[in-house]
């Protein structure tokens, strides 16, 4: 563990008391920090709220939100919401795994784009939904998720 | 006693509002607001404020403009129409047609925000303050009357007497269940502890829905007025408010209300100067729908795994870190300052016998008008869908719709005229829920959709108990087969003898209620079943494996429409004027083609 990573995470840790009801906003932070979950952190974490870090790795593989490996530049997520999901969710869906080459969970080789589905983001009325880096595109159709990739590449 | 100050809402003055809901959000409302600050200083119109407001509920109509006090609506605003708004409205005086509400169904255009079908039938009492106030402004909800009712209940009610007035009031508990929510502030009350807490739920896990996140983005200080409150009757001194992290927005305008809140004495130590104090936190959720249910999202704030635990012990006799716990939704909150402020007896006056006040769903799906809508209890389903939702698009027929996410069920289009009531719709197999409400049309394959809500549940299973850990892994098999086409017809009676297994054995309410949108579908739709395994059938052509597209020569003059709207050219030209071809080695069965065509070309059997 080289020594800038461990003073960002004490700079973390230094935020909460040590108490076990704080396992899952240090994770959260954590994760914002560096996009997922580095394996020397959850030793650190365990260590920090005197847990096993089995404990802490049990906690993080239980929520969807926490990654163990490293995300993509481009994290593009589909919404398999119910209004998203009879709006033409599941074509939009095939149609970007079609374009990367990659299924829900996976990273593209060159680590530029993850691709990952989200339970419901809350825009129904906006249906298909997906976000890319945490921006919300709307009303998505094949010719648009066109647009939008070609456009960035 | 402490008098709170209150200022009037800038009544008067001309005001254009920004929508600042996350649908509005998403489209550069952000920027649009920008825009229209400068635009109004470069012209040095003076007398007009730019402000924004939370979440009108009318996302579809995003980026949504209000100018007050006229109450002009404009919809579908973008940057580019900053601009005109500006000199035709402000500085001309002359309002911008051209941007103005058009109603679905007649094509006329609406002016005003009151005459707006979606929003003149609906009635607004929880939803009172969204997409009226600043959100980001403790004087704007204190100048509706806000943070009275604590007031009141704090000089002048006993904790018994709050818990009278809500059991007056008939109200039960929003979050799906329809638990009378007096009952379970009397269990925490008299629960002995020398700790308490209270929990706001706010996990709105269920696809589909959008009622709690629009709350804490339009309102976030009626939840806490109603926190406060609900904490003072049942004894609580520590309370959380456990959001979804998906919901960015809304966290960030709840934590802000929560700061403001406290500065303004209307949380903290010593509340308004009286001898009662609550400290709020927030826990954001980490993407566990299970977390929903309340032994998990214990665990979950416990920063354990966030399984259930089975009830006895409930969690007003023993919840968080062991103490007697009281969790209720968001807008069961919501309404409880109105309550308190206006009296029980008031708030049971709308609604019907069993089920008083109103309901607020999230419309969405193949309807016309998406959005929020609050209605009374006991409303029929048909007004909700045809009046305020404005009917089907396209002219297609309304086949079912889906309440209660994946606990509830699909009702049939025959059952429309069924009220809004907890009892009616536990009659027909699905439940009120937390409020969704997904319109379906003949377009909908309704055995894909009970194959969508179970690989739903699948996957949100919490793996605690085998039930619902196995049972639905082999419900999702079954369902997966048949709309691939390779389904036996003997696995209607199976599906049906698993589910009733599943819901009589499982540990908690995921597993007890996911069978539901099977059970439903089966019970009314069973003839697509039977179509699926029979004829290798789906009339509506959603299963892919079921479905081939192809051009019909004779219709096909070779305009190229279809050809550009291929995401994978499968559709190619064969020459001027002659019919295209189509690939199916390549086609990915998208109906990209199928949609764009005017002409019928494309046939999808």
């Amino acid at each position: 563990m080289n020594s800038a990573f461990t003073r960002e995470i004490n700079s973390i840790l230094s935020d909460f008391s040590q108490e076990r009801g704080n396992l899952i906003p240090i994770l959260q932070h954590v994760q914002e920090k560096f996009g997922y979950l580095p394996e020397e952190a959850i030793q650190a974490i365990a260590d920090f709220l005197h847990v096993s870090s089995s404990t802490v790795y049990s906690v993080s593989t239980f929520y969807t939100q926490f990654k163990l490996t490293p995300l993509g530049e481009e994290v593009v997520k589909i919404c398999r919401g119910t209004a998203c999901h009879v709006r033409g969710g599941p074509t939009l869906q095939r149609d970007i795994e079609r374009r990367l080459s990659i299924k829900p969970g996976e990273t593209t080789k060159d680590m530029k784009y993850s691709l990952e589905t989200v339970a419901c983001v809350g825009a129904c009325a906006l249906a298909p939904v997906m976000i890319v880096n945490n921006r919300v595109y709307g009303k998505m159709t094949p010719k648009k998720v066109a647009e939008l990739f070609n456009g960035k590449n | 006693m402490a008098k709170i100050k209150t200022s009037k809402l800038s009544a008067g003055q001309r005001t254009v509002f920004l929508c600042h809901g996350t649908g509005c959000v998403s489209n550069e409302a952000f920027a649009i607001r920008k825009a229209f600050e400068k635009s109004i200083e470069r012209l040095q119109l003076t007398d007009i404020k730019v402000d924004f407001t939370g979440c009108h509920g009318f996302c579809e109509q995003g980026p949504i403009v209000f100018v007050q006090p006229e109450g002009i609506f404009y919809a579908h605003v973008s940057l580019d129409d900053v601009e005109e708004i500006v000199y035709s409205h402000f500085r001309d005086n002359k309002p911008l047609e051209r941007l103005m509400y058009k109603d679905p169904s007649s094509s006329e255009i609406v002016p005003y925000f009151k005459d707006i079908n979606f929003y003149k039938k609906q009635r607004h009492i929880v939803l009172r303050n969204c997409g009226r106030i600043n959100p980001e402004r403790i004087e704007d909800y204190i100048a509706t009357d806000g943070y009275q009712a604590l007031q009141k209940v704090l000089f002048s009610m006993t904790p018994h007497q709050v818990i009278d007035e809500v059991k007056i009031s008939g109200l039960r508990g929003r979050g799906g269940a329809g638990f009378p929510t007096a009952t379970k502030w009397q269990f925490c009350h008299d629960a002995p502890s020398d700790k308490k807490y209270l929990i706001c739920n706010a996990d709105e896990g269920d696809p589909g829905a959008f009622m709690d996140r629009s709350m804490m983005e339009g309102d976030p200080h009626s939840v806490i007025e109603g926190m406060a409150i609900a904490a003072y009757a049942t004894g609580a001194t520590e309370g959380y408010i456990y959001i979804r992290a998906e919901y960015p927005l809304a966290v960030n305008r709840t934590k802000f209300a929560i700061k403001e809140a406290e500065e303004r004495g209307f949380l903290g130590k010593n509340i308004l100067g009286s001898d009662f104090s609550l400290k709020i936190h927030i826990k954001e959720g980490a993407g566990a729908f299970v977390c929903g249910e309340e032994t998990a999202l214990i665990a979950s704030i416990e920063g354990r795994r966030g399984m259930p635990s089975s009830r006895p012990p409930f969690p007003t006799q023993s919840g968080l870190w062991g103490k007697p716990t009281n969790i209720n939704n968001v807008k069961t909150l919501a309404t409880v300052p109105l309550i308190i402020l206006h009296g029980g007896k008031s708030y049971s006056q709308t609604g019907t016998e069993k089920n008083r006040g109103t309901s607020i769903f999230a419309l969405t799906g193949k309807i016309n008008c998406m959005g929020l809508v609050e209605v009374p209890m006991g409303t029929k389903l048909a007004d909700i869908i045809f009046d305020i939702g404005g009917g089907i698009p396209n002219g297609k027929k309304l086949k079912a719709v889906q309440t209660g996410g994946p606990s509830g069920g699909c009702l049939p289009a025959n059952m429309i005229n069924l009220p809004v009531e907890y009892e009616a719709f536990a009659n027909a197999g699905s439940i009120m829920g937390s409020g969704g409400m997904v319109v379906m049309d003949e377009d909908t394959c309704m055995v894909d959709v009970a194959r969508f809500f179970i690989s739903f549940t699948q996957s949100e299973s919490c793996g605690k108990c085998v039930p619902c850990r196995l049972g639905t892994k082999q419900m999702l098999n079954i369902l997966e087969n048949i709309c691939q086409g390779r389904g036996n017809i003997t696995d209607i009676d199976l599906l049906q003898n698993l589910a009733q297994s599943i819901k009589v054995s499982s540990l908690c309410g995921l597993g007890q209620t996911a069978p539901n949108p099977v059970l439903t579908t089966l019970s009314y739709f069973r003839d697509e079943y039977e179509e699926h395994i029979n004829d290798r059938r789906c009339r509506a052509a959603v299963c892919t494996g079921l479905v081939t597209y192809s051009i019909i020569a004779e219709k096909c003059p070779g305009c190229g429409l279809c050809i550009r709207e291929c995401p994978v050219q499968a559709v190619t030209s064969s020459g001027k004027k002659k019919p295209v071809i189509l690939d199916q080695s390549k086609c990915t069965k998208c109906g990209a083609c199928f949609n764009i065509c005017r002409l019928g070309a494309i046939a999808v059997k």
